[in-house]
Order: structure tokens, then sequence, then C-alpha cells
């Protein structure tokens, strides 16, 4: 019995794909293993090919495994495309009436599932259950969790579905544990400690984190891999109270939020690189005005359309310089889904308390992965709305003045009918008060006032540490998404005898210069590790540290890094 | 009790001796004072413009937004907090122009507010180009063969079935005080259109041009502004006779009145607890 198992359903766009393997996911979540699963999937409805891989295994997960422990194809191309990444004591379950399987490098169960769904239920769709079925059976899971987790997720369109892809799944797990004994080597060994994990993606994260802070108002465009983030808030935010609105377009979402921010709620939007280039007129306004939104960009390959439905991190140096003109503000990129809730609820906080525009920078693998991580703990959340004067003290001020000059650069704020203060912004350069002016020397003492902001910022964002071995012989540098990968590959690595440790940043705006410079002066031979072309983290930590790092890793075919990757690209070209 | 007093200017006027803005900065002010609509309860909105100016010469709340961009975020505003008046005001270039997505979508939302849009068919702020509804034959330093075919927006509200559609002329203040009254009192999106002459660059459309044509709705007893078809018909009357007065009225569910989140109490009143949220993370277990 193995401590790790790799699953991967393939299927054309329509077949279920998604569904198995989120339910497979799901599963092994439930028997109390540590799960891992990313999704690749084309820009299409119907046809193509997709797949799903889920990673479980009895110690932590963080990043996909390129080798398949049990192949589940539901297409003749799933075969073609992936029986050489399956381990020589892997298996591959296939419908042996509609797909030919030829070489025989490793195990192969062919199982009639399409006859199978039609015999139980005279459903042809129900063909991916019964291939579940099977495919929990072969890994020695319990059919009772199986049953529980669809029910769970079919009941809210029907019960009878849910039956249905119930009795389908059992078909599939009785005809494999017939073929094949429980304890196969195929089993995964079931967890010594069960631990309760919340499984979700990063979008969901972000949108918890979202509703956990407080956000009341989301305005998006929907754009993938942007939208579940206002998907998820739309229905489950109406419990909550939280509005999401639908508008135009991406421009009308940014100045939306900035009304609703203006006038005291908690706002956000969501959306990929472009419809973020839409915004960033309306992220210079937020800028000017002072006020605290937050924006979610889930990185997808550009330029332009690039590749709708998968991952780059391409879009960091675009952020940083997003905006005509000089303000502050602040860029969050979270390194895992745990690191995505509580950079959610950081991102308002910031907002709030500097008065600034925020944007958390994801991608891709982030937003749709899944992985089990603890349960959020929602006690360590804080609420942190900045300096709002009460309805009691904008009430009692004459002559309130939204930009008054402060050393921190931060205004006390003022909201429209919280009290009788009138509250005035402008786009325009403005005084004090916010009206409108041309004289210089006010406009010098707001650009400095705002830019003074940045000075407490420094403090408040997270600084990069290194993990691993603090002598290495090799450091590995990478942002965000990256995170579960590169450290693995260290560990890969270092296992190897070539020691490595790793510095992964997450907030990168105001750009933590001291604690990257003693971490790089100690460092052993830097390689940065980025998902773009042109190695933009490593330009950044150049420009700002003057350090250049010794070597890079890029990665721009719009696919996830795996461990194996990198491990495979350091010997070729660093060690 | 609110006075004229209490939205004097907040800044020195910028605007050009005998500009249609003054007349209908008057028209609003006593418009709001009439209502008895006390400055703190008022969220003026505005983009950029000679119209832009606009809210910093009243004294209210004052959110002076980007070129174009004025209904978004005054609509974002209205849902944040439903018990603020909230007018957005820009010009034609501002709204119909830059802003021509956001209009049409403000119009079939139909969130609680009034739009106000002082249409002089020209660009004044940067200086005489031609706007989507100056004359076809308008001649301007980027339009030296003339201006194309003009963008009819009262015809454009009416397809949207925009819920209160009026038009108003800068010289004719009280007329216009009251399709102001009206149309802030008036449940869901009021836009009203003002006839507003350029003195600086549009010497066509003059006051005089205006006075010989304009005409009031109100006073032609068969007209009823129920009629959508009749309306669509006034919105293109344009050249010989300019209607103003109600255009159109359409009693349409308000837009912020459909959202539960706001049933109790305004969003931007409302407190979160963290805590609150634990039976949602027991969802993903």
């Amino acid at each position: 019995m193995a401590a790790e198992i790799n699953f991967m359903v393939g299927g054309e766009a329509g077949q279920g794909v998604q569904t198995i393997g989120f339910v497979l996911a799901k599963v092994m979540a439930r028997t109390g293993l540590h799960v891992f699963a990313d999704q690749d999937y084309e820009s299409r409805v119907r046809g193509g090919h997709n797949f799903y891989r889920v990673r479980a295994s009895n110690t932590e997960v963080q990043a996909l495994s390129e080798k398949i422990d049990v192949l589940i194809a539901l297409d003749q191309a799933t075969v073609e495309l992936h029986f050489t990444e399956v381990k020589s004591d892997g298996i591959t379950i296939f419908d042996r009436d509609k797909i030919e399987v030829k070489g025989k490098k490793h195990a192969q169960l062919g199982i009639p599932l399409e006859k199978l769904a039609m015999e139980t239920t005279s459903n042809k769709l129900m063909t991916n259950s019964v291939a579940i079925g099977a495919a929990i059976a072969i890994a020695g899971g319990n059919f009772e969790l199986l049953a529980q987790v669809l029910r769970e997720h079919f009941t809210h369109l029907g019960k009878q579905l849910a039956e249905d892809n119930m009795k389908a799944a059992k078909a599939g797990y009785d005809h494999a544990r017939q073929e094949q004994a429980p304890n196969s080597i195929h089993a995964i060994k079931p967890p010594s400690k069960k631990s309760k994990r919340m499984l979700l993606n990063g979008n969901e994260a972000i949108a918890l984190g979202a509703m956990v802070a407080g956000c009341k108002f989301v305005s998006a465009y929907p754009m993938t891999p942007a939208s579940s983030i206002m998907e998820y808030i739309a229905d489950k935010g109406r419990q909550f109270d939280v509005v999401v609105i639908q508008p135009e377009d991406e421009i009308a979402a940014i100045n939306m939020i900035i009304g609703a921010a203006f006038t005291g709620v908690r706002a956000m939007t969501a959306t990929s690189g472009g419809g973020f280039s839409l915004m960033v007129e309306g992220l210079s306004l937020a800028g000017i005005t002072e006020t605290p939104i937050v924006a979610i960009l889930a990185q997808r390959p550009g330029p332009a359309v690039g590749l709708p439905t998968r991952t780059e991190q391409g879009e960091l140096g675009f952020v940083l310089h997003a905006g005509h003109g000089e303000f502050p503000r602040a860029v969050l990129a979270p390194i895992s889904i745990e690191d995505a809730f509580y950079s959610a609820v950081k991102a308002f906080n910031i907002a709030d308390r500097y008065q600034i525009p925020v944007i958390m920078l994801t991608d891709q693998h982030l937003a749709s992965s899944y992985q089990t991580v603890q349960r959020f703990n929602l006690k360590k959340v804080s609420i942190d709305r900045g300096l709002i004067l009460s309805k009691k003290e904008a009430s009692g001020l004459k002559d309130y003045k939204r930009h008054k000059l402060t050393r921190s650069g931060i205004s006390p704020r003022a909201i429209p009918l919280q009290g009788t203060a009138l509250v005035v912004t402008d786009s325009d350069e403005h005084d004090e008060e916010g009206h409108m002016i041309e004289d210089g020397r006010m406009r010098e003492k707001m650009v400095l006032k705002r830019l003074r902001k940045l000075e407490g910022l420094r403090d408040g964002i997270t600084k990069p540490r290194l993990s691993g071995e603090p002598d290495a012989e090799i450091t590995l540098i990478g942002w965000g998404s990256t995170y579960g990968a590169i450290v693995e590959a260290a560990s890969i690595l270092s296992r190897q005898g070539i020691i490595t440790n790793v510095m992964q940043m997450s907030d990168l705006w105001p750009f933590p210069a001291q604690a990257v410079t003693s971490i790089l002066n100690k460092a052993g031979k830097s390689v940065v590790v980025e998902n773009n072309a042109t190695g933009q983290l490593a330009t950044l930590i150049r420009a700002q540290t003057g350090i250049k790092v010794d070597a890079t890793i890029p990665k721009f075919d719009g696919r996830p890094f795996s461990p194996g990757y990198i491990v495979k690209e350091l010997k070729k070209g660093v060690v | 009790m609110v006075t004229l007093k209490d939205y004097a200017e907040a800044m020195p006027n910028q605007w050009c001796p005998g500009c249609g803005n003054f007349g209908i900065l008057k028209a609003m002010r006593q418009a709001l004072v009439g209502l008895g609509l006390e400055p703190y309860k008022v969220l003026m909105v505005s983009g950029i413009g000679q119209a832009g100016k606009f809210p910093h010469y009243l004294h209210c709340h004052v959110l002076n937004e980007l070129h174009g961009r004025a209904l978004p975020a005054a609509i974002g505003a209205k849902i944040a907090n439903h018990d603020l008046t909230v007018i957005a005001v820009g010009g034609d270039g501002d709204g119909y122009g830059e802003g021509g997505n956001h209009f049409i979508s403000a119009m079939t939302r139909n969130v609680n507010m009034t739009y106000i849009v002082n249409n002089n068919q020209v660009y004044g702020l940067t200086k005489g180009q031609a706007s989507p509804t100056s004359d076809p034959g308008f001649i301007t330093k980027t339009t030296p063969e003339g201006a194309w075919e003009p963008l009819k927006p009262l015809a454009l509200a009416v397809a949207t079935n925009c819920s209160f559609i009026g038009r108003g002329f800068a010289g004719d203040i009280k007329h216009l005080e009251q399709l102001v009254r009206m149309g802030i009192q008036y449940k869901g999106f009021t836009f009203i259109e003002v006839l507003q002459p350029c003195v600086a660059f549009n010497h066509k459309n003059t006051y005089k041009w205006y006075e010989e044509r304009v005409y009031k709705l109100e006073e032609d007893k068969g007209y009823d502004p129920e009629d959508r078809t009749a309306a669509f018909n006034k919105a293109l009357e344009w050249g010989e006779r300019i209607p103003i007065g109600l255009i159109y009225r359409k009693d349409r569910p308000v837009f912020e009145e459909q959202l539960l989140a706001l049933k109790e109490m305004p969003l931007c009143e409302q407190r979160t607890d963290p805590l609150q949220f634990e039976q949602l993370l027991d969802s993903f277990l």
C-alpha cells in the first residue's frame, strides 16, 4: 500500500471530467488524506481535451505531480496523450467497449462504463460516475464516503439525479472490486490520524476571505479565471447581505466600487488581465481620491486574449505601474490557498488603513486548484476600518477636510450621511477640502501626502522569509502560486544532496527591499522560478536591491510548474 | 429650514460669463431648497468637462469622478447608502460619448437616482470640438468637413424604457426647476437633458436659437408621457420645434429595492462579525 496516490481523469469538455475530479478529491479529503488537485481545460464548452489531477497523500501536498497511479480515461485522447505518464505499477481504467488501449507497460482495467451506466440508470451521462466508482474501488476507498459526497453534490440538482449517480457509481465500484483485490498495490494507506480539513480552491478562499472581512459590495464583469469569485459571493453572499453586481464592463465595475467605498462600504472587484487593463484609469482615481478598494487580478497568459483558461505570472510589472500618475498602492500575491484567505482579509485592512487601492495578484493555477487546508481560524480575523470618524465626530466638525494634510499622509475619513460633515473629493488635484486647484505648492503637498502613506505601509506588509536549511547551495526564489511546487522541488533536491532553500514572496509592493537584500546576501546560488518569459521578479529584485540573481527558470507555456520540472531544469542549467 | 445660502458656491466659479450652466445651477439650487433637502443628504457625482465642475459650486457631498464615469460611481454610492439623494451630472461629451455604455446600462438598471446632462452640443473644456450631439454639418477644429449624424439621447432613453425622461432649457430656469424637482422626487432612474447654450464655442445653438424653437409639452393637453410610441416621436423631434418637459414616464421596479441585502438597513450601516461564517466553512469539510 502506498503513502500517496495520483489520479488523472481525462475526457472531453461536457463528459463530466470536472465533476468526478472534484468528487474524487472530496472523497480523498474525507478519507482524511491531504489533497492537491489541479485542472487543465480548454476555452470551449464541448469537446477538446480536459483533465483533472488529484493527488492524495498521507503527508501534506501542495503541488501537482506528473506521475500517474490511476488514469481514468473517458475518451480515446486521454489514453493517447497520457498513457506514458502512468507509472509502471500504475493502472488505466477505461471503457473497454469504446476505447482501445495498445501496449502493456502497466496494468489495465477495461470496464464497460457506458453499458453499466445504461443498465443501471438508462442514462449515458452517468458514465463518469461508473468510472469514479471503479477508481475509488481501485484506491481501496470506502463506497459509503463516495455515496455521501455524490449525494451532497447532486441533490440540489434533483433527488433522482443524485440516486442515479450513486447507482452508477456502485455498479462501477462492484465491477472493479470483482476484478481487483481491495488491498492491491494501487490502494492508498489510510491515514493513521483522521483530521477534518477544508477542501477548496483559491477563488473560494478569496471569496470567503472577502466576506469574512466585511466586504459588502462586489462589482465584477465575468472573466476567466476570476469569475467564480463573484459567482460564489453572489450565491452565498445572499445570506450574509453582500451585494454582487454584474455591470456593463470592467470600467463600470471599478467605478462602482469606488462609489460604494466612498460611501463607506468595503468593496471589491475581480478580473483577469484584460479586464484589469480597462480598470487602470479607475485605479488611478482611487489613488488620487484616496478611496480604499480591493481589486483581484487572477492572471492568465496574455497578451490580449492569450490563453484564456491557462496560467501565467505575466502581470507583475503591469500591476506595479498600472494607472497614470504617481500614487501609492499595495500588491499582495498569496502563495497558497490558505494564504489567499488571510491575504484577502489583509487586503481590506490595508486598503482602509491607508486609504489606497490594493491589488491581489493570483493566477489560474491558484484560482482553480483545490487543496486541503486547516480549517480557517475566524478568531484570527480582525477587521480594521482605519481612521473613520463616528457619526458624532463627523457631526461636530465644521469645514471638514477630507484630504487634510497629516504626517502619516492618512486623513480621517468622514462618510456621507454618517453625521453631517460634507465629504468632497475630486479626480482633479485638490486642496484639503477636496476642491479642485491649480496651485503648484498645494499640488506638491498633496502628492507628498499621498506618497507618505507608503512609509507606514512598508511596515504593514509581510516580509519574505527563508524556508529550509539556512546554509544552502541553492536558494530558489518565487512569488505567488508557485510556492508549493518550489518548496517540494527544494526538498527533492536537498534529499539528493543539493542543499536548497526557498524565498517565496507574497507581498510585492511596497517592495520589502531590506528583507530581500539581507536574505540574498546570505543566499546560495540564487535562482528565480517564475511563470513568465521575461523574469519580472528577477527584474524587480535588481531594480529595488541592485542584486542580480544568478539564474532564472522561466515557464510560459500556459501550464503550471511541477516540482519535477523545476528539479529537471535546475539540473540542466544551474547545478 | 434649508435656504439658498446653504447651497452657496463652495469655490470660485470658473465658467465663462453667460454660460448656460449658470441657469442650470440656479434651477438645481432652487429645486434642492424647494424640496427641503439638506446638503448633507445630497451626494452629487460628476464627470469631467465644464459640467463636471457643477458640484463644486454647490455645497453638498461631492464625488467628482473621471470623464464619463459618473454614473457607475453614483450607482455604487446609492446601493451603498440608499438613504442618500444621489444626483449625477455631466455634459454631452461626458455622458453620451465617453460614458455611453454606462448611460445605456444605468437606464435599464433603474437605480433610484437623478442624472442631469447639460447638453451644449460641443466640447467646452477642451475648447470647441464636436460632440455626439453636434448638429450635422457643425464645423469644428476636429470636424473640418462638419459633424456627422447626431445621437438622439432621448430616443435612446425611450428605447431602454428609462423610467423618467425629461428635457429642460437653461434659459427657462423656472420650468427647469420644476422638472428637476419632479425628477428627484420620482422613484426610479431619472434622466433629464438640459439644452445649454455655449457662448464660447457654439454659435449656432444660441439662447435665441433655442428660444425660437422650444415649446412645453405640459401645454399640449393631448400628449400622454406614458405612451412609449408618442414619446419616441417626441424624442426625435428637433429642428423647427424642440419639445421640453416630461417626455416619458414608466413606473418600473427599482433595482436596489430588489436587493435582499438592503431590506433591513443601508449597506454602509451593516457590521460584519467574522464568527458568523463558521457554518459556511463547514460546507468545505
